[in-house]
Protein backbone atom coordinates (compact mmCIF):
# COMPACT_ATOMS: atom_id res chain seq x y z
CA UNK A 1 0.00 0.00 0.00
CA UNK A 2 1.31 3.43 -0.94
CA UNK A 3 2.26 5.73 1.90
CA UNK A 4 -0.20 8.57 2.00
CA UNK A 5 1.63 11.87 2.35
CA UNK A 6 -1.31 14.06 3.01
CA UNK A 7 -0.36 17.31 4.64
CA UNK A 8 2.81 17.54 6.69
CA UNK A 9 4.99 15.46 4.41
CA UNK A 10 3.09 16.37 1.26
CA UNK A 11 5.38 16.48 -1.78
CA UNK A 12 8.39 15.03 0.01
CA UNK A 13 8.29 11.75 -1.90
CA UNK A 14 8.30 13.48 -5.27
CA UNK A 15 10.76 16.29 -4.62
CA UNK A 16 13.73 17.18 -2.49
CA UNK A 17 11.92 19.67 -0.29
CA UNK A 18 15.03 20.41 1.71
CA UNK A 19 15.84 22.80 -1.16
CA UNK A 20 14.25 26.22 -1.13
CA UNK A 21 13.69 26.21 -4.89
CA UNK A 22 11.83 22.90 -4.74
CA UNK A 23 9.73 24.01 -1.83
CA UNK A 24 8.94 27.25 -3.65
CA UNK A 25 7.93 25.26 -6.73
CA UNK A 26 5.06 23.67 -4.81
CA UNK A 27 3.86 26.96 -3.37
CA UNK A 28 6.18 27.00 -0.37
CA UNK A 29 6.10 30.19 1.73
CA UNK A 30 2.87 31.32 0.00
CA UNK A 31 0.97 30.54 3.19
CA UNK A 32 3.32 32.87 5.06
CA UNK A 33 2.45 35.72 2.71
CA UNK A 34 -1.22 34.90 3.10
CA UNK A 35 -0.92 34.86 6.90
CA UNK A 36 0.99 38.12 7.05
CA UNK A 37 -1.77 39.78 5.05
CA UNK A 38 -4.09 38.83 7.90
CA UNK A 39 -4.24 40.31 11.38
CA UNK A 40 -2.66 38.01 14.02
CA UNK A 41 -6.08 37.29 15.49
CA UNK A 42 -7.37 36.17 12.09
CA UNK A 43 -4.57 33.59 11.88
CA UNK A 44 -5.44 32.37 15.37
CA UNK A 45 -9.06 32.11 14.23
CA UNK A 46 -8.01 29.86 11.32
CA UNK A 47 -6.19 27.63 13.77
CA UNK A 48 -9.22 27.53 16.05
CA UNK A 49 -11.38 26.57 13.06
CA UNK A 50 -8.94 23.78 12.12
CA UNK A 51 -9.14 22.38 15.65
CA UNK A 52 -5.47 21.41 15.34
CA UNK A 53 -4.30 19.92 18.60
CA UNK A 54 -0.67 19.77 19.66
CA UNK A 55 1.36 16.86 18.37
CA UNK A 56 3.88 16.86 21.22
CA UNK A 57 1.84 14.60 23.45
CA UNK A 58 -0.70 16.59 25.43
CA UNK A 59 -2.97 17.25 22.42
CA UNK A 60 -3.80 20.76 23.57
CA UNK A 61 -5.66 22.93 21.03
CA UNK A 62 -3.04 25.02 19.26
CA UNK A 63 -5.26 28.02 18.50
CA UNK A 64 -6.32 28.17 22.13
CA UNK A 65 -2.74 28.00 23.32
CA UNK A 66 -1.84 30.92 21.07
CA UNK A 67 -4.79 32.94 22.27
CA UNK A 68 -3.49 32.77 25.85
CA UNK A 69 -0.52 34.91 24.87
CA UNK A 70 -1.11 38.42 26.16
CA UNK A 71 -1.26 41.18 23.55
CA UNK A 72 1.83 43.42 23.44
CA UNK A 73 -0.05 46.22 25.22
CA UNK A 74 -0.98 43.80 28.03
CA UNK A 75 2.58 42.63 28.58
CA UNK A 76 5.44 44.69 27.21
CA UNK A 77 8.04 41.91 27.52
CA UNK A 78 9.17 40.32 24.27
CA UNK A 79 7.12 37.30 23.24
CA UNK A 80 8.88 34.09 22.41
CA UNK A 81 8.10 31.10 20.25
CA UNK A 82 9.99 28.06 21.46
CA UNK A 83 9.93 24.94 19.34
CA UNK A 84 10.04 21.61 21.06
CA UNK A 85 12.28 19.47 18.85
CA UNK A 86 13.54 17.37 21.73
CA UNK A 87 11.77 14.22 20.50
CA UNK A 88 13.05 11.56 22.88
CA UNK A 89 10.00 9.47 23.69
CA UNK A 90 10.86 5.83 22.99
CA UNK A 91 8.96 4.82 19.86
CA UNK A 92 8.73 8.31 18.33
CA UNK A 93 10.87 9.49 15.45
CA UNK A 94 8.45 11.58 13.41
CA UNK A 95 10.00 14.98 14.13
CA UNK A 96 13.33 13.54 13.01
CA UNK A 97 11.84 12.85 9.56
CA UNK A 98 9.84 16.11 9.40
CA UNK A 99 12.90 18.25 10.15
CA UNK A 100 15.07 16.23 7.79
CA UNK A 101 12.69 16.18 4.85
CA UNK A 102 10.50 19.27 5.05
CA UNK A 103 12.62 21.81 6.97
CA UNK A 104 11.24 24.74 4.99
CA UNK A 105 7.64 23.81 5.78
CA UNK A 106 8.64 23.67 9.41
CA UNK A 107 10.36 27.07 9.22
CA UNK A 108 7.37 28.54 7.41
CA UNK A 109 5.21 27.25 10.27
CA UNK A 110 7.49 28.98 12.77
CA UNK A 111 7.26 32.26 10.90
CA UNK A 112 3.47 32.11 10.61
CA UNK A 113 3.18 31.30 14.30
CA UNK A 114 5.53 34.14 15.21
CA UNK A 115 3.19 36.46 13.30
CA UNK A 116 0.13 35.06 15.07
CA UNK A 117 1.55 35.54 18.56
CA UNK A 118 3.41 38.74 17.68
CA UNK A 119 6.86 37.42 18.39
CA UNK A 120 10.17 38.32 16.77
CA UNK A 121 12.21 35.63 18.48
CA UNK A 122 12.06 31.92 17.72
CA UNK A 123 14.19 29.35 19.51
CA UNK A 124 14.27 25.80 18.20
CA UNK A 125 15.35 23.45 20.97
CA UNK A 126 16.53 20.33 19.17
CA UNK A 127 17.84 17.28 20.98
CA UNK A 128 21.61 17.13 20.82
CA UNK A 129 21.66 13.69 19.24
CA UNK A 130 19.76 14.90 16.15
CA UNK A 131 22.77 15.92 14.08
CA UNK A 132 21.16 15.15 10.68
CA UNK A 133 17.91 17.03 11.39
CA UNK A 134 19.91 19.90 12.89
CA UNK A 135 21.95 20.21 9.72
CA UNK A 136 18.81 20.12 7.56
CA UNK A 137 17.26 23.00 9.49
CA UNK A 138 20.52 24.94 9.66
CA UNK A 139 21.01 24.60 5.89
CA UNK A 140 17.41 25.60 5.20
CA UNK A 141 17.82 28.66 7.40
CA UNK A 142 21.03 29.50 5.60
CA UNK A 143 19.10 29.53 2.31
CA UNK A 144 16.70 32.21 3.55
CA UNK A 145 19.17 34.10 5.71
CA UNK A 146 19.30 37.21 3.55
CA UNK A 147 15.66 37.13 2.55
CA UNK A 148 14.31 39.82 4.85
CA UNK A 149 10.94 39.62 3.09
CA UNK A 150 10.55 36.04 4.27
CA UNK A 151 12.03 36.52 7.70
CA UNK A 152 10.12 39.73 8.38
CA UNK A 153 12.46 40.76 11.19
CA UNK A 154 12.14 37.43 13.00
CA UNK A 155 15.29 35.72 14.24
CA UNK A 156 15.40 31.93 14.48
CA UNK A 157 18.07 30.44 16.73
CA UNK A 158 18.60 26.69 16.69
CA UNK A 159 19.65 25.55 20.14
CA UNK A 160 21.01 22.05 20.57
CA UNK A 161 20.26 20.06 23.70
CA UNK A 162 22.74 17.69 25.27
CA UNK A 163 20.95 14.45 26.05
CA UNK A 164 18.10 14.45 28.56
CA UNK A 165 14.61 13.10 27.86
CA UNK A 166 13.06 15.33 30.50
CA UNK A 167 13.99 18.41 28.47
CA UNK A 168 11.04 17.52 26.22
CA UNK A 169 8.74 18.57 29.06
CA UNK A 170 8.08 22.18 28.20
CA UNK A 171 9.15 23.86 31.43
CA UNK A 172 12.26 21.68 31.75
CA UNK A 173 13.01 22.67 28.17
CA UNK A 174 12.77 26.35 29.10
CA UNK A 175 15.09 25.84 32.07
CA UNK A 176 17.56 24.08 29.81
CA UNK A 177 17.28 26.82 27.20
CA UNK A 178 18.09 29.32 29.93
CA UNK A 179 21.35 27.45 30.51
CA UNK A 180 20.40 25.42 33.57
CA UNK A 181 19.83 21.81 34.55
CA UNK A 182 16.67 20.65 32.83
CA UNK A 183 14.33 20.30 35.78
CA UNK A 184 10.61 21.07 35.37
CA UNK A 185 9.08 24.15 36.92
CA UNK A 186 5.83 24.09 38.81
CA UNK A 187 2.80 25.28 36.88
CA UNK A 188 1.13 27.76 37.11
CA UNK A 189 2.39 30.11 35.91
CA UNK A 190 2.08 28.59 32.47
CA UNK A 191 4.62 29.49 29.79
CA UNK A 192 2.04 31.62 27.95
CA UNK A 193 2.22 34.06 30.86
CA UNK A 194 5.70 33.45 32.22
CA UNK A 195 7.88 31.24 30.07
CA UNK A 196 11.32 31.89 28.62
CA UNK A 197 13.05 34.65 30.63
CA UNK A 198 9.75 35.04 32.52
CA UNK A 199 8.13 36.37 29.35
CA UNK A 200 5.06 35.21 27.40
CA UNK A 201 6.09 32.08 25.51
CA UNK A 202 4.41 29.62 23.17
CA UNK A 203 5.93 26.15 23.21
CA UNK A 204 4.90 23.99 20.26
CA UNK A 205 6.00 20.71 18.84
CA UNK A 206 7.74 20.40 15.44
CA UNK A 207 4.85 18.56 13.78
CA UNK A 208 2.32 21.05 15.14
CA UNK A 209 4.26 23.87 13.50
CA UNK A 210 4.80 21.99 10.24
CA UNK A 211 1.01 21.57 10.05
CA UNK A 212 0.40 25.32 10.29
CA UNK A 213 1.30 26.34 6.69
CA UNK A 214 -1.02 23.76 5.09
CA UNK A 215 -3.81 24.86 7.44
CA UNK A 216 -3.35 28.49 6.45
CA UNK A 217 -3.15 27.48 2.79
CA UNK A 218 -6.27 25.33 2.71
CA UNK A 219 -8.20 27.15 5.44
CA UNK A 220 -8.99 25.88 8.91
CA UNK A 221 -12.41 24.59 7.97
CA UNK A 222 -11.04 22.45 5.13
CA UNK A 223 -8.40 20.98 7.42
CA UNK A 224 -11.06 20.17 10.02
CA UNK A 225 -12.77 17.94 7.45
CA UNK A 226 -9.78 15.59 7.50
CA UNK A 227 -9.66 13.00 10.24
CA UNK A 228 -12.45 12.65 12.77
CA UNK A 229 -14.24 14.84 15.27
CA UNK A 230 -11.95 16.02 18.09
CA UNK A 231 -8.96 14.58 16.24
CA UNK A 232 -8.99 16.54 13.04
CA UNK A 233 -6.39 16.30 10.33
CA UNK A 234 -3.47 14.01 9.90
CA UNK A 235 -0.82 12.61 12.12
CA UNK A 236 2.66 11.38 11.30
CA UNK A 237 2.69 8.03 13.05
CA UNK A 238 5.97 6.30 13.88
CA UNK A 239 5.77 2.54 13.51
CA UNK A 240 8.45 0.35 15.07
CA UNK A 241 9.10 -2.93 16.82
CA UNK A 242 8.49 -6.34 15.28
CA UNK A 243 7.04 -5.08 12.01
CA UNK A 244 7.83 -5.87 8.41
CA UNK A 245 7.97 -2.18 7.44
CA UNK A 246 8.77 0.18 10.29
CA UNK A 247 8.83 3.87 9.44
CA UNK A 248 6.82 7.06 9.60
CA UNK A 249 3.41 7.11 7.94
CA UNK A 250 1.21 10.16 7.66
CA UNK A 251 -2.40 9.12 8.06
CA UNK A 252 -5.74 10.77 8.70
CA UNK A 253 -6.85 10.28 12.29
CA UNK A 254 -9.39 7.50 12.67
CA UNK A 255 -7.53 4.75 10.83
CA UNK A 256 -7.46 1.72 13.11
CA UNK A 257 -4.38 0.46 14.88
CA UNK A 258 -4.92 -2.80 13.01
CA UNK A 259 -4.68 -0.99 9.67
CA UNK A 260 -1.57 0.84 10.82
CA UNK A 261 0.12 -2.37 11.84
CA UNK A 262 -1.00 -4.71 9.09
CA UNK A 263 -1.61 -2.48 6.06
CA UNK A 264 1.06 0.16 6.49
CA UNK A 265 3.53 -1.68 8.69
CA UNK A 266 3.21 -4.87 6.65
CA UNK A 267 2.26 -6.97 9.67
CA UNK A 268 4.43 -8.82 12.14
CA UNK A 269 7.91 -9.77 10.96
CA UNK A 270 9.23 -13.31 10.65
CA UNK A 271 5.71 -14.75 10.60
CA UNK A 272 5.28 -14.22 14.35
CA UNK A 273 2.08 -13.37 16.19
CA UNK A 274 1.26 -9.95 17.54
CA UNK A 275 1.18 -9.94 21.33
CA UNK A 276 0.84 -6.32 22.40
CA UNK A 277 1.02 -2.77 21.12
CA UNK A 278 2.36 0.33 22.79
CA UNK A 279 0.18 2.90 21.02
CA UNK A 280 1.74 6.30 21.67
CA UNK A 281 5.32 5.98 22.87
CA UNK A 282 6.55 4.16 25.96
CA UNK A 283 4.67 6.50 28.31
CA UNK A 284 1.31 5.13 27.21
CA UNK A 285 -0.80 2.25 28.53
CA UNK A 286 -0.25 -0.97 26.57
CA UNK A 287 -2.92 -2.68 24.45
CA UNK A 288 -3.26 -6.41 23.90
CA UNK A 289 -3.52 -7.90 20.42
CA UNK A 290 -7.28 -8.17 20.94
CA UNK A 291 -7.62 -4.41 21.40
CA UNK A 292 -6.20 -3.17 18.10
CA UNK A 293 -9.43 -2.51 16.25
CA UNK A 294 -9.52 0.81 18.05
CA UNK A 295 -9.43 3.87 15.78
CA UNK A 296 -6.27 5.91 16.10
CA UNK A 297 -7.77 9.09 17.50
CA UNK A 298 -7.81 10.86 20.85
CA UNK A 299 -11.31 9.94 22.02
CA UNK A 300 -11.28 6.34 20.83
CA UNK A 301 -7.94 5.64 22.50
CA UNK A 302 -9.10 7.35 25.70
CA UNK A 303 -12.10 5.07 25.71
CA UNK A 304 -9.82 2.02 25.91
CA UNK A 305 -7.78 3.71 28.63
CA UNK A 306 -4.76 4.80 26.67
CA UNK A 307 -3.50 7.72 24.58
CA UNK A 308 -1.99 8.76 21.28
CA UNK A 309 0.87 10.46 23.13
CA UNK A 310 3.58 11.24 20.63
CA UNK A 311 2.23 8.75 18.07
CA UNK A 312 4.95 6.15 18.48
CA UNK A 313 3.38 2.75 17.84
CA UNK A 314 5.54 -0.16 19.00
CA UNK A 315 4.39 -3.61 17.92
CA UNK A 316 5.55 -6.45 20.14
CA UNK A 317 5.51 -10.07 19.04
CA UNK A 318 4.85 -13.25 21.01
CA UNK A 319 8.47 -13.91 21.94
CA UNK A 320 8.67 -10.91 24.22
CA UNK A 321 8.44 -11.31 27.98
CA UNK A 322 6.29 -8.63 29.57
CA UNK A 323 8.33 -8.57 32.78
CA UNK A 324 11.44 -7.90 30.73
CA UNK A 325 9.54 -5.17 28.90
CA UNK A 326 8.63 -3.69 32.27
CA UNK A 327 12.27 -3.74 33.35
CA UNK A 328 13.51 -2.02 30.23
CA UNK A 329 10.80 0.66 30.30
CA UNK A 330 11.24 1.23 34.02
CA UNK A 331 15.01 1.51 33.60
CA UNK A 332 14.48 4.21 31.01
CA UNK A 333 12.39 6.36 33.34
CA UNK A 334 14.72 5.66 36.24
CA UNK A 335 17.59 6.96 34.12
CA UNK A 336 15.67 9.98 32.87
CA UNK A 337 13.98 11.09 36.09
CA UNK A 338 15.31 14.55 36.82
CA UNK A 339 15.45 13.71 40.51
CA UNK A 340 13.33 16.57 41.77
CA UNK A 341 10.42 14.56 43.24
CA UNK A 342 11.04 11.68 45.61
CA UNK A 343 8.21 9.43 44.33
CA UNK A 344 9.54 9.60 40.79
CA UNK A 345 13.25 9.41 41.60
CA UNK A 346 12.98 6.60 44.15
CA UNK A 347 9.81 4.96 42.85
CA UNK A 348 11.17 4.22 39.40
CA UNK A 349 14.22 2.65 41.05
CA UNK A 350 11.96 0.47 43.18
CA UNK A 351 9.91 -0.53 40.18
CA UNK A 352 13.02 -1.75 38.39
CA UNK A 353 14.28 -3.57 41.47
CA UNK A 354 11.03 -5.47 42.04
CA UNK A 355 10.70 -6.34 38.37
CA UNK A 356 14.25 -7.68 38.36
CA UNK A 357 13.45 -9.89 41.34
CA UNK A 358 10.38 -11.16 39.53
CA UNK A 359 12.35 -11.89 36.40
CA UNK A 360 14.90 -13.84 38.45
CA UNK A 361 12.14 -15.94 40.04
CA UNK A 362 12.98 -14.57 43.48
CA UNK A 363 9.82 -12.60 44.15
CA UNK A 364 6.85 -13.58 46.29
CA UNK A 365 3.14 -12.83 45.62
CA UNK A 366 3.27 -9.89 47.94
CA UNK A 367 5.98 -8.29 45.85
CA UNK A 368 3.73 -8.23 42.81
CA UNK A 369 1.28 -6.29 44.95
CA UNK A 370 4.15 -4.15 46.19
CA UNK A 371 5.00 -3.28 42.58
CA UNK A 372 1.48 -2.04 41.96
CA UNK A 373 1.56 -0.23 45.28
CA UNK A 374 4.77 1.57 44.32
CA UNK A 375 3.17 2.58 41.01
CA UNK A 376 0.19 3.86 42.93
CA UNK A 377 2.42 5.90 45.21
CA UNK A 378 4.03 7.63 42.22
CA UNK A 379 0.73 8.38 40.51
CA UNK A 380 -0.53 11.89 41.06
CA UNK A 381 2.30 12.73 43.46
CA UNK A 382 4.83 14.22 41.09
CA UNK A 383 5.53 17.64 39.68
CA UNK A 384 5.54 16.63 36.02
CA UNK A 385 3.98 13.70 34.16
CA UNK A 386 7.22 11.70 33.75
CA UNK A 387 6.90 9.71 36.95
CA UNK A 388 3.26 8.93 36.63
CA UNK A 389 3.28 7.96 32.99
CA UNK A 390 6.08 5.52 33.81
CA UNK A 391 4.05 4.08 36.66
CA UNK A 392 0.85 3.82 34.63
CA UNK A 393 2.60 2.19 31.69
CA UNK A 394 4.32 -0.46 33.80
CA UNK A 395 1.21 -1.09 35.89
CA UNK A 396 -0.69 -1.69 32.65
CA UNK A 397 1.68 -4.55 31.75
CA UNK A 398 0.88 -6.20 35.08
CA UNK A 399 -2.86 -5.65 34.77
CA UNK A 400 -3.15 -6.83 31.17
CA UNK A 401 -0.64 -9.70 31.35
CA UNK A 402 -1.21 -10.74 34.94
CA UNK A 403 -0.96 -14.47 34.22
CA UNK A 404 2.45 -13.96 32.75
CA UNK A 405 3.60 -12.04 35.82
CA UNK A 406 2.15 -14.74 38.08
CA UNK A 407 3.99 -17.41 36.10
CA UNK A 408 7.25 -15.68 37.06
CA UNK A 409 6.49 -16.28 40.74
CA UNK A 410 7.21 -19.98 40.52
CA UNK A 411 10.58 -20.58 39.05
CA UNK A 412 11.31 -17.41 37.11
CA UNK A 413 10.96 -16.37 33.52
CA UNK A 414 9.17 -18.75 31.16
CA UNK A 415 10.69 -16.93 28.17
CA UNK A 416 14.30 -16.54 29.26
CA UNK A 417 16.68 -15.87 26.42
CA UNK A 418 13.94 -16.57 23.85
CA UNK A 419 12.76 -13.05 24.53
CA UNK A 420 14.70 -10.33 22.71
CA UNK A 421 14.67 -8.10 25.79
CA UNK A 422 16.53 -10.68 27.88
CA UNK A 423 19.61 -9.20 29.54
CA UNK A 424 19.55 -5.98 27.54
CA UNK A 425 22.12 -3.53 28.87
CA UNK A 426 20.42 -0.23 29.58
CA UNK A 427 22.42 2.93 30.18
CA UNK A 428 21.33 2.92 33.81
CA UNK A 429 23.33 -0.31 34.28
CA UNK A 430 26.42 1.03 32.70
CA UNK A 431 27.24 4.17 34.59
CA UNK A 432 30.88 3.36 35.04
CA UNK A 433 32.55 5.28 32.29
CA UNK A 434 35.87 3.67 32.92
CA UNK A 435 38.54 5.45 30.93
CA UNK A 436 40.44 2.25 30.29
CA UNK A 437 39.09 -1.10 29.27
CA UNK A 438 38.59 -4.09 31.49
CA UNK A 439 38.86 -6.70 28.79
CA UNK A 440 36.19 -9.39 29.20
CA UNK A 441 37.66 -12.81 29.89
CA UNK B 1 42.13 35.28 24.87
CA UNK B 2 41.59 31.92 23.22
CA UNK B 3 39.57 31.19 20.10
CA UNK B 4 37.17 29.25 22.32
CA UNK B 5 36.63 32.36 24.39
CA UNK B 6 35.69 34.36 21.31
CA UNK B 7 33.37 31.67 20.02
CA UNK B 8 31.58 31.52 23.36
CA UNK B 9 31.18 35.29 23.31
CA UNK B 10 29.57 35.02 19.88
CA UNK B 11 27.18 32.38 21.14
CA UNK B 12 26.20 34.53 24.10
CA UNK B 13 25.21 37.33 21.75
CA UNK B 14 22.53 35.09 20.21
CA UNK B 15 20.47 35.12 23.39
CA UNK B 16 18.70 37.84 25.38
CA UNK B 17 20.34 36.36 28.48
CA UNK B 18 23.91 35.19 28.08
CA UNK B 19 23.58 32.21 30.39
CA UNK B 20 21.51 30.51 27.67
CA UNK B 21 24.81 29.87 25.90
CA UNK B 22 25.87 27.42 28.62
CA UNK B 23 25.04 24.22 26.74
CA UNK B 24 26.52 25.36 23.42
CA UNK B 25 29.62 26.63 25.23
CA UNK B 26 30.09 23.31 27.01
CA UNK B 27 29.67 21.54 23.69
CA UNK B 28 32.44 23.64 22.15
CA UNK B 29 34.72 23.11 25.11
CA UNK B 30 34.13 19.39 24.91
CA UNK B 31 34.84 19.35 21.19
CA UNK B 32 38.13 21.11 21.81
CA UNK B 33 39.30 19.02 24.75
CA UNK B 34 37.68 15.68 23.90
CA UNK B 35 35.89 15.68 27.25
CA UNK B 36 34.93 18.15 29.95
CA UNK B 37 38.18 18.04 31.82
CA UNK B 38 38.68 20.50 34.69
CA UNK B 39 40.57 22.66 32.24
CA UNK B 40 37.76 22.53 29.68
CA UNK B 41 35.21 23.48 32.33
CA UNK B 42 37.42 26.34 33.47
CA UNK B 43 37.72 27.67 29.93
CA UNK B 44 33.99 27.40 29.30
CA UNK B 45 33.26 29.10 32.60
CA UNK B 46 35.65 31.92 31.84
CA UNK B 47 34.02 32.59 28.48
CA UNK B 48 30.54 32.47 29.97
CA UNK B 49 31.37 34.52 33.04
CA UNK B 50 30.12 31.69 35.23
CA UNK B 51 32.01 29.60 37.76
CA UNK B 52 33.46 26.20 36.84
CA UNK B 53 31.25 24.75 39.58
CA UNK B 54 28.18 26.12 37.85
CA UNK B 55 29.30 24.64 34.54
CA UNK B 56 29.93 21.30 36.25
CA UNK B 57 26.48 21.28 37.83
CA UNK B 58 24.87 21.86 34.45
CA UNK B 59 27.11 19.47 32.52
CA UNK B 60 26.49 16.62 34.95
CA UNK B 61 22.77 16.72 34.13
CA UNK B 62 23.23 15.85 30.46
CA UNK B 63 24.26 12.51 28.95
CA UNK B 64 26.17 13.94 26.04
CA UNK B 65 28.71 15.67 28.23
CA UNK B 66 31.64 13.50 29.20
CA UNK B 67 32.97 14.10 32.66
CA UNK B 68 35.64 11.48 32.16
CA UNK B 69 37.94 10.94 29.20
CA UNK B 70 36.47 9.09 26.23
CA UNK B 71 37.99 7.61 23.12
CA UNK B 72 38.55 9.54 19.91
CA UNK B 73 35.57 7.73 18.47
CA UNK B 74 32.25 7.19 20.17
CA UNK B 75 30.05 4.19 19.39
CA UNK B 76 26.58 4.48 20.90
CA UNK B 77 24.12 1.62 20.63
CA UNK B 78 20.47 2.30 21.37
CA UNK B 79 19.09 -0.45 23.58
CA UNK B 80 15.67 1.00 24.18
CA UNK B 81 12.55 -1.08 23.47
CA UNK B 82 12.17 -0.73 19.69
CA UNK B 83 15.84 -1.43 19.01
CA UNK B 84 16.03 -4.19 21.61
CA UNK B 85 13.03 -5.96 20.10
CA UNK B 86 14.95 -6.47 16.88
CA UNK B 87 18.35 -7.41 18.27
CA UNK B 88 20.14 -4.38 19.76
CA UNK B 89 21.66 -6.53 22.50
CA UNK B 90 23.25 -8.80 19.89
CA UNK B 91 24.60 -5.73 18.11
CA UNK B 92 26.03 -4.46 21.39
CA UNK B 93 27.65 -7.82 22.15
CA UNK B 94 29.18 -7.91 18.68
CA UNK B 95 30.78 -4.52 19.36
CA UNK B 96 31.99 -5.77 22.74
CA UNK B 97 33.67 -8.73 21.06
CA UNK B 98 35.17 -6.73 18.20
CA UNK B 99 36.43 -3.92 20.39
CA UNK B 100 37.29 -6.13 23.40
CA UNK B 101 35.58 -3.83 25.85
CA UNK B 102 32.35 -3.86 27.79
CA UNK B 103 29.61 -1.30 27.33
CA UNK B 104 30.75 1.89 29.05
CA UNK B 105 34.45 1.31 28.43
CA UNK B 106 37.16 2.64 26.15
CA UNK B 107 39.60 0.51 24.20
CA UNK B 108 43.07 0.29 25.70
CA UNK B 109 44.57 2.36 22.91
CA UNK B 110 42.14 5.15 23.75
CA UNK B 111 40.60 5.01 20.28
CA UNK B 112 37.00 3.93 20.81
CA UNK B 113 34.45 4.30 23.58
CA UNK B 114 31.47 1.97 23.44
CA UNK B 115 28.32 2.74 25.32
CA UNK B 116 24.60 2.08 25.30
CA UNK B 117 22.22 5.02 25.06
CA UNK B 118 18.52 5.59 25.46
CA UNK B 119 16.19 6.01 22.49
CA UNK B 120 17.91 7.91 19.67
CA UNK B 121 14.69 8.58 17.76
CA UNK B 122 15.08 6.23 14.81
CA UNK B 123 12.93 3.39 16.16
CA UNK B 124 11.44 2.25 12.85
CA UNK B 125 14.90 1.87 11.37
CA UNK B 126 16.28 -0.19 14.26
CA UNK B 127 18.88 -1.02 15.42
CA UNK B 128 20.29 2.50 15.56
CA UNK B 129 23.98 2.95 16.23
CA UNK B 130 25.44 6.44 16.43
CA UNK B 131 29.04 6.55 15.19
CA UNK B 132 30.52 9.83 16.29
CA UNK B 133 26.92 11.11 16.33
CA UNK B 134 26.04 9.98 12.78
CA UNK B 135 23.20 7.50 12.79
CA UNK B 136 23.58 4.11 11.18
CA UNK B 137 20.22 2.48 10.65
CA UNK B 138 19.12 -1.15 10.42
CA UNK B 139 22.38 -2.31 12.00
CA UNK B 140 22.62 -6.04 12.63
CA UNK B 141 25.20 -7.98 14.57
CA UNK B 142 26.90 -9.20 11.40
CA UNK B 143 27.46 -5.61 10.21
CA UNK B 144 29.57 -4.80 13.23
CA UNK B 145 32.91 -6.17 12.00
CA UNK B 146 32.85 -3.90 8.96
CA UNK B 147 31.80 -0.88 11.02
CA UNK B 148 34.68 -1.36 13.44
CA UNK B 149 37.11 -1.77 10.56
CA UNK B 150 35.85 1.49 9.10
CA UNK B 151 36.34 3.27 12.42
CA UNK B 152 39.86 1.93 12.82
CA UNK B 153 40.74 2.91 9.24
CA UNK B 154 39.56 6.42 10.00
CA UNK B 155 42.63 6.57 12.24
C1 LIG C 1 8.39 13.81 30.18
C2 LIG C 1 7.85 14.58 29.02
C3 LIG C 1 8.52 14.59 27.81
C4 LIG C 1 8.04 15.30 26.72
N1 LIG C 1 8.74 15.26 25.56
C5 LIG C 1 8.29 15.98 24.50
C6 LIG C 1 9.03 16.02 23.29
O1 LIG C 1 10.09 15.40 23.16
N2 LIG C 1 8.55 16.75 22.26
C7 LIG C 1 7.38 17.48 22.37
O2 LIG C 1 7.01 18.16 21.43
N3 LIG C 1 6.67 17.46 23.50
C8 LIG C 1 7.10 16.75 24.57
N4 LIG C 1 6.37 16.78 25.74
C9 LIG C 1 5.15 17.63 25.79
C10 LIG C 1 5.51 19.08 26.09
O3 LIG C 1 5.56 19.28 27.49
C11 LIG C 1 4.49 20.06 25.50
O4 LIG C 1 3.22 19.66 25.88
C12 LIG C 1 4.53 20.16 23.99
O5 LIG C 1 5.81 20.46 23.53
C13 LIG C 1 3.60 21.25 23.53
O6 LIG C 1 3.56 21.35 22.12
P1 LIG C 1 2.24 21.07 21.29
O7 LIG C 1 1.12 21.83 21.98
O8 LIG C 1 2.52 21.59 19.95
O9 LIG C 1 2.00 19.60 21.35
C14 LIG C 1 6.84 16.05 26.84
C15 LIG C 1 6.15 16.03 28.06
C16 LIG C 1 6.64 15.32 29.13
C17 LIG C 1 5.87 15.35 30.41
S1 LIG D 1 8.11 13.69 38.09
FE1 LIG D 1 10.22 12.97 37.88
S2 LIG D 1 11.02 13.99 36.05
FE2 LIG D 1 9.14 15.10 36.67
S3 LIG D 1 9.87 16.76 38.00
FE3 LIG D 1 9.43 15.04 39.33
S4 LIG D 1 11.40 13.93 39.53
FE4 LIG D 1 11.56 15.30 37.77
Amino acid sequence: MAEPRLVVLQGADERDLTKLSEYRAIGGYDALAKARALAPQAVIDELLASNLRGRGGAFFATGRKWSFIPKPDQNPNPHYLVVNADESEPGSFKDNEILSRVPHRFIEGCLITAHAVESKHVFVYIRGEYLGPFEAVRDALEEIRDDERLLGGVTIVVHRGAGAYICGEETALLESLEGKRGQPRSKPPFPAISGLYASPTVVNNVETLATVPPIVAMGGAAYAKLGVENSTGTRVVSLSGNLVRGGNYEVAHGITLRELIYDLGGGIAEGRELKAVIPGGSSTVILTAEEIDVPYDYDALAEVGTAMGSAGVIAIDDRCCMVQLGIRVSEFYEHESCGKCTPCREGTRWMTAILRKLEAGEASDSELDLLLDVCDRINGKCLCPLGETAAMAVASYVLKFRDEFLAHLDGGCPFGSQSPLDGVVAPVNQHTHSPVAEVPA
Amino acid sequence: MSALHDEIRELMALYPEARSATLPALRLAQEKHGWLSPEALREAAEGLGETPAYCMSVASFYDMFHLEPVGRHLVEVCTNVSCALVGAQQVLEAFERELEVRAGETTEDGEVTLRTVECLGGCGWATIVALDHRYRTHVQANDVGAIVEELRADG
